[in-house]
C-alpha cells in the first residue's frame, strides 16, 4: 500500500534526480576520465574542480555577483510591490484594472525582445556592468509577479483588520508596518521566493547587461565552456554549485510553496 | 470578497511600481518601435521606412518557420506537462512528513539557472559520455541530438518536461489540498467512481490554478531561449531555432536592427493576443 | 429499513494506542431503533463525529461490530450501506445544476433516467427546490446548498438512516429554525432513522425523541429530553443540559445521611454507598429545585439575573456557588438567606455517576 502510494511521485523524482546526479558525477571526475570513457560513478574521485572554483576569483566572484543582484532585486521588487498590492486589494481608483493588466503584460514580454534596448538604456544612464543594472532590469518581470502574488494574499485578509486599526488611531504607515505586514509574512515569503527564483535563473538579460565587474556566475560558465576548450568537469562543478542557493531558499519556504500561487488571483 | 472603497490617493501607493516598471518597459519599447520603422547604416544615421520591416517579417519564410516551430513546441510541452503534472499531483499523498521533502525535491529544477539546465542536459544527453545518450544507444537506437533533428526535438522537449512539470505539480497540488475532506466523504457516500470524483470535485477545484499553470507555461515556453540555445544552439541546422533564438540571431548576430525590432513587436503581440484569448475563453466558460 | 446496532465499538486514530487518552471512542454498545430521531450531543472533541463516521462507513472502527438489522456491515464501504450524511459545511458539486446534484447518487448506481427524473422531482418538491432545479448549484445560498446535500441523501429510496454532522453551523440564525422544522417534517414523511450531531442543546432537544449525550469518548446517557433534564446520569449531563446547568456540590456521608455544606440534604441514600469508601461523592440539584426556606444552607445572595419568565439568583455558601431559579412572582431575599433542595429531585453522584434507587450506579 505504502509503496504503491509513492510509486508515481517516486518515479518522477527519480527522473528529476538523474540529470542532477549525472552533473554531480561529472563534477567529481578528472578531465581525463571524462574524455576517457563512460562510467556510472567517478573512478578516480577528485575535488579538484571545486578547489579550482573556490581559489579562482573570476569563478567565485561570479557567485557573489549573482547573489548580490538577485538579493537587490528581491528587496526592491517586494518592497515596492507591497504598497501597490495593498492599493489594488483595498481601493478602487481611476484606471486600476487597466493598470493591473498592464503590469501583468510585462510578465509576458520576452527578454529577448528587451535585450538590445536594455543594453542601450543602461549604457546611456551609466549603469552598464553594475549590479543595479541587472537588479533593475529584472524588476520588469518580478514586480508584476510580486504585486500579483501579494494582492492575492492581501485579499484574503479581512478588511475589518484595517478598519479596527484606523479606529484605534493608527496612521496608515504605522498600521501598514506594524500590523498589516506581519499578518501577511507568508505571502511576502512566497513573493520573495518567486522573485529570487526568476532573478536567479534568468541569464539573457543578466549576461547582456554585464561584462566584467558584475558578471553573473552563469555567464562565467558559458565563456569557460567555449573559450577554454572542453573543461566539462569544471563546468559541471560550477553548475552543481548553482543549485545550492536555490535549494536553501526552497527549504525555507517549503510549507508555503504549494499555497503560493493558489492564493494569487487570475 | 472584499468591497473596495474608492480612493484616488491609492495612486501614490502604486506610483513606485509604475515608475520602475515604466522605466524598464516603456523606454525600451519606444526604442524598439523607433527601430522598427527605420533603417540604419551605422553612425547613428536613420531613415524612415514605415511599415516595410513589418511586411518583410510577416512575409519571410524564416519567421514563419520559427513561428511554426515555436507553436509546435509550446503545444507539445503543454500537452505533456499539464496532464502529467496533474496526474502526479493526484498521486501525491495528502499529508505526511514526506510530502514537504517531495515538494522540495520537485521544486529543485525550477531554481537552477537556465543555462545550467541546458549544460546539464547537454552533459546528460551526449551520445558518448552522457547517461541518457549512452543508454539510448545501448538499446540499439541511433541517438545523437547534435546530428539528428528528431533527436534534438525529443531532447529539448524532454528537458523542458524535466524543467517545468514540477511547476504544474505544485500548482495542482495546491489546488487539491484546498479541497475539504467532506467533499471526498460525500462522494463516497454518493457512490461516485474515481473518475467522477476527478471530474466533478477535483478538476473544478483545480480549475483556477490550472488556468494559472497553462498561462505561465504558455508564456514562458513561448519565450524560451537559454536552455535550447545552450543545449543545441538552435540546431542541427535550424531545427530547434525558436522565436527568441531567431530574434537574438537577427538582432545581435547580424545587427539587423530594423527587422529585429519589427519581429520583436510582432512576437510580443502574439503572446499578448494568445494569452488574452485563452484567459477570456476560460473566464467566459466560468460564467462570470 | 433496519435498526443499527453498535457492538463493542472502540476506535483510535493512532496505529498503536497505549493509554486511555489515545482512544477517541471507548467501548460503546448502542442500539438505534429503526425510524427514530436521535440527537448526538456533546462538546467538541468528545467523539461525536468519529461515531457518526463509523456508522456511515467513512471510518473503520479499531474494534467491535456495526450491524444494520441482522447484517454485519463493519467492513462495508459507505456507498453500500444505504446511509446518507449531511456535513457541517455544505458539499455541492459546483459545476452541476441542482438537478444533476440530486440525480448524482442515483446515476452513480446506474438507475435509468426515467426513475431518476421521477425521484429528483419528488425530492425537489419535498425540500422546496423545484424552482431552482436548473440553476447552477454553486450560486445557491448556504441553506440552499445544505438542502441539496440533504436531498442527495433523501433521493435514494433505499436509505436506512440519514446522519447529520452539525448541519446548521453555517446557516443564518433566522433560517436555522426553518430548516430544523423542515427536518422534523421530513422525518415524519420519510420515516428514515435520523442521527443529528450537535453541540447545541436546544437544537438537540427540539429535534430529537432520544438524545444521546457523549463525553470523553463514551456515551454517558441516552434518553428523552425530559429524562436528561430531570435525572442526569452523569454530572457532565447535569452541567451540559439546562441553562443554567445543575448545581454540583461536594458531599460526604455522615450517619447514613448525605451532607453537603454542613447540612443534611438526603436522608435515605447514605447506607447504599457506605461500602464504597474513597469514592468522590457529589450532590446534584437543578436550580429549578432549589428554593429559599427558613431551614437549610446558609447563603449570601450575590446577584440576580432576570431572563424574562424567571430569575436566576447566584448565592454563595463560603466558596461554593449555588444557583437558584425563581419565577417572576417569587420574592428574592436580600443579603443572607437560607436555601433548601427538593429531596426527590436531588441526586447523589459517586465518581460522577448517579446513584439510582436500587443502589446501582447510573
Amino acid at each position: 500500500m505504502s509503496i504503491r502510494k509513492w510509486l508515481v511521485p517516486g518515479l518522477y523524482i527519480l527522473f528529476l534526480m538523474l540529470p542532477i546526479y549525472w552533473l554531480l558525477n561529472m563534477s567529481f571526475k578528472t578531465t581525463n576520465e571524462i574524455l576517457g570513457g563512460f562510467s556510472l560513478w567517478p573512478q578516480e574521485f577528485t575535488t579538484e574542480n571545486y578547489v579550482a572554483i573556490f581559489t579562482d576569483p573570476t569563478w567565485y566572484n561570479g557567485y557573489i555577483n549573482s547573489l548580490i543582484y538577485v538579493l537587490i532585486n528581491t528587496v526592491i521588487s517586494v518592497s515596492v510591490a507591497l504598497p501597490a498590492a495593498y492599493a489594488f486589494s483595498r481601493y478602487r481608483f481611476l484606471g486600476d484594472k487597466h493598470l493591473f493588466f498592464w503590469l501583468l503584460t510585462n510578465r509576458m514580454a520576452p527578454p529577448a525582445v528587451f535585450a538590445l534596448p536594455f543594453f542601450q538604456l543602461y549604457s546611456a544612464v551609466g549603469l552598464f556592468d553594475t549590479y543595479w543594472a541587472v537588479a533593475l532590469a529584472h524588476c520588469l518581470f518580478n514586480i508584476p509577479l510580486a504585486v500579483w502574488i501579494l494582492e492575492g494574499f492581501m485579499s484574503g485578509v479581512p478588511k475589518e483588520l484595517d478598519e479596527t486599526a484606523y479606529v484605534d488611531g493608527y496612521s496608515f504607515w504605522h498600521f501598514f508596518g506594524r500590523i498589516f505586514i506581519p499578518t501577511i509574512t507568508a505571502g511576502i515569503g512566497v513573493a520573495a521566493f518567486f522573485c529570487f527564483m526568476f532573478s536567479w535563473v534568468e541569464l539573457l538579460l543578466a549576461k547582456t547587461l554585464t561584462s566584467v565587474a558584475a558578471k553573473p556566475i552563469a555567464a562565467t560558465m558559458t565563456r569557460t565552456a567555449s573559450s577554454s576548450g572542453y573543461e566539462l568537469g569544471l563546468l559541471a562543478a560550477a553548475g552543481a554549485l548553482t543549485i545550492i542557493p536555490g535549494a536553501i531558499v526552497i527549504w525555507f519556504v517549503r510549507n508555503y510553496i504549494a499555497k503560493g500561487f493558489a492564493l494569487g488571483r487570475v | 470578497m472584499i468591497t473596495k472603497t474608492r480612493n484616488q490617493k491609492a495612486w501614490f501607493l502604486v506610483l513606485p511600481v509604475i515608475l520602475l516598471v515604466a522605466f524598464n518597459a516603456i523606454i525600451p519599447l519606444m526604442t524598439v518601435v523607433n527601430y522598427s520603422v527605420q533603417e540604419t547604416f551605422g553612425d547613428n544615421l536613420f531613415f524612415w521606412e514605415g511599415v516595410r520591416w513589418f511586411e518583410e517579417v510577416l512575409h519571410s519564410p524564416r519567421f514563419h518557420e520559427a513561428l511554426v516551430r515555436q507553436l509546435t513546441f509550446t503545444g507539445i510541452i503543454l500537452l505533456i506537462e499539464i496532464p502529467l503534472g496533474v496526474m502526479i499531483a493526484l498521486q501525491m499523498p495528502r499529508s505526511g512528513p514526506w510530502v514537504s521533502v517531495c515538494l522540495v525535491l520537485m521544486a529543485l529544477p525550477l531554481l537552477i539557472p537556465w543555462n545550467v539546465v541546458g549544460a546539464m542536459w547537454n552533459i546528460f544527453a551526449l551520445p558518448d559520455i552522457g547517461l541518457l545518450g549512452r543508454v539510448l544507444n545501448a538499446t540499439g537506437l541511433d541517438y545523437n541530438f547534435t546530428r539528428d533533428p528528431l533527436a534534438a526535438w525529443v531532447t529539448v522537449i524532454l528537458m523542458d518536461v524535466w524543467h517545468w512539470t514540477s511547476l504544474v505539480v505544485l500548482l495542482a497540488y495546491a489546488g487539491l489540498s484546498s479541497i475539504p475532506d467532506a467533499y471526498y466523504q460525500a462522494a463516497r457516500i454518493d457512490g461516485a467512481s474515481r473518475w467522477a470524483i476527478f471530474r466533478y470535485i477535483q478538476l473544478p477545484k483545480m480549475k483556477r490554478v490550472l488556468t494559472i499553470a497553462v498561462l505561465l507555461r504558455f508564456m514562458d515556453s513561448f519565450m524560451i531561449y537559454t536552455e535550447p540555445f545552450v543545449l543545441t544552439g538552435g540546431g542541427p541546422g535550424n531545427a530547434t531555432t525558436f522565436l527568441s533564438i531567431d530574434l537574438v540571431k537577427t538582432a545581435l548576430g547580424q545587427f539587423d536592427l530594423g527587422p529585429a525590432a519589427a519581429m520583436s513587436l510582432i512576437y510580443f503581440l502574439i503572446i499578448l493576443l494568445l494569452s488574452w484569448l485563452f484567459y477570456t475563453l476560460t473566464m467566459r466558460n466560468e460564467g462570470h | 429499513m433496519a435498526q443499527i446496532t453498535l457492538d463493542g465499538i472502540r476506535h483510535s486514530y493512532l496505529a498503536a494506542p497505549s493509554g486511555e487518552q489515545d482512544w477517541a471512542l471507548k467501548n460503546m454498545d448502542m442500539v438505534w431503533e429503526d425510524g427514530g430521531a436521535y440527537a448526538l450531543l456533546g462538546s467538541s472533541g468528545c467523539g461525536k463525529t468519529t461515531l457518526l463516521n463509523i456508522i456511515s462507513g467513512l471510518l473503520m472502527p479499531t474494534a467491535g461490530r456495526v450491524l444494520f438489522g441482522e447484517k454485519e456491515v463493519t467492513a462495508l464501504p459507505p456507498d453500500q450501506r444505504n446511509i446518507a450524511q449531511v456535513f457541517q459545511f455544505p458539499v455541492v458539486y459546483d459545476t452541476m445544476t441542482v438537478y444533476d446534484n440530486l440525480a448524482f447518487p442515483l446515476r452513480n448506481r446506474g438507475l435509468d433516467e426515467k426513475t431518476v427524473d421521477a425521484r429528483v422531482q419528488e425530492i425537489a418538491a419535498m425540500i422546496d427546490l423545484t424552482s431552482s432545479l436548473h440553476n447552477r448549484a454553486a450560486g445557491l445560498t448556504a441553506d440552499g446548498k445544505q438542502k441539496i446535500s440533504l436531498g442527495r441523501g433523501l433521493v435514494r429510496s433505499d436509505v436506512n438512516a440519514i446522519l447529520f454532522d452539525e448541519p446548521l453551523t453555517v446557516i443564518d440564525p433566522h433560517l436555522k429554525w426553518q430548516l430544523r422544522s423542515k427536518l422534523k417534517e421530513l422525518h415524519h414523511r420519510v420515516g428514515a432513522t435520523m442521527i443529528y450531531v450537535t453541540h447545541d442543546q436546544t437544537e438537540a432537544m427540539t429535534f430529537a425523541d432520544q438524545v444521546v449525550v457523549m463525553h470523553g469518548g463514551r456515551v454517558v446517557q441516552a434518553g428523552t429530553p425530559v429524562e436528561l433534564f430531570e435525572t442526569p446520569a452523569h454530572t457532565f449531563v447535569g452541567h451540559f443540559i439546562g441553562s443554567p446547568g445543575m448545581n454540583i456540590l461536594p458531599a460526604h456521608i455522615c450517619d447514613g445521611q448525605v451532607v453537603t455544606q454542613g447540612t443534611v440534604v438526603l436522608t435515605t441514600a447514605g447506607q447504599r454507598v457506605a461500602a464504597q469508601s474513597g469514592a468522590r461523592l457529589e450532590v446534584g440539584v437543578r436550580p429549578e429545585h432549589v428554593y429559599f426556606a427558613r431551614e437549610g444552607i446558609e447563603v449570601e445572595v450575590l446577584k440576580v439575573a432576570d431572563s424574562g419568565r424567571f430569575r436566576i439568583v447566584d448565592t454563595r455558601h463560603e466558596q461554593q456557588l449555588i444557583r437558584v431559579l425563581l419565577s417572576e412572582a417569587e420574592p428574592v431575599p436580600q443579603g443572607s438567606a437560607r436555601v433548601a433542595f427538593r429531596a426527590e429531585k436531588t441526586h447523589l453522584y459517586v465518581d460522577q455517576w448517579r446513584l439510582t434507587k436500587g443502589g446501582d450506579l447510573r
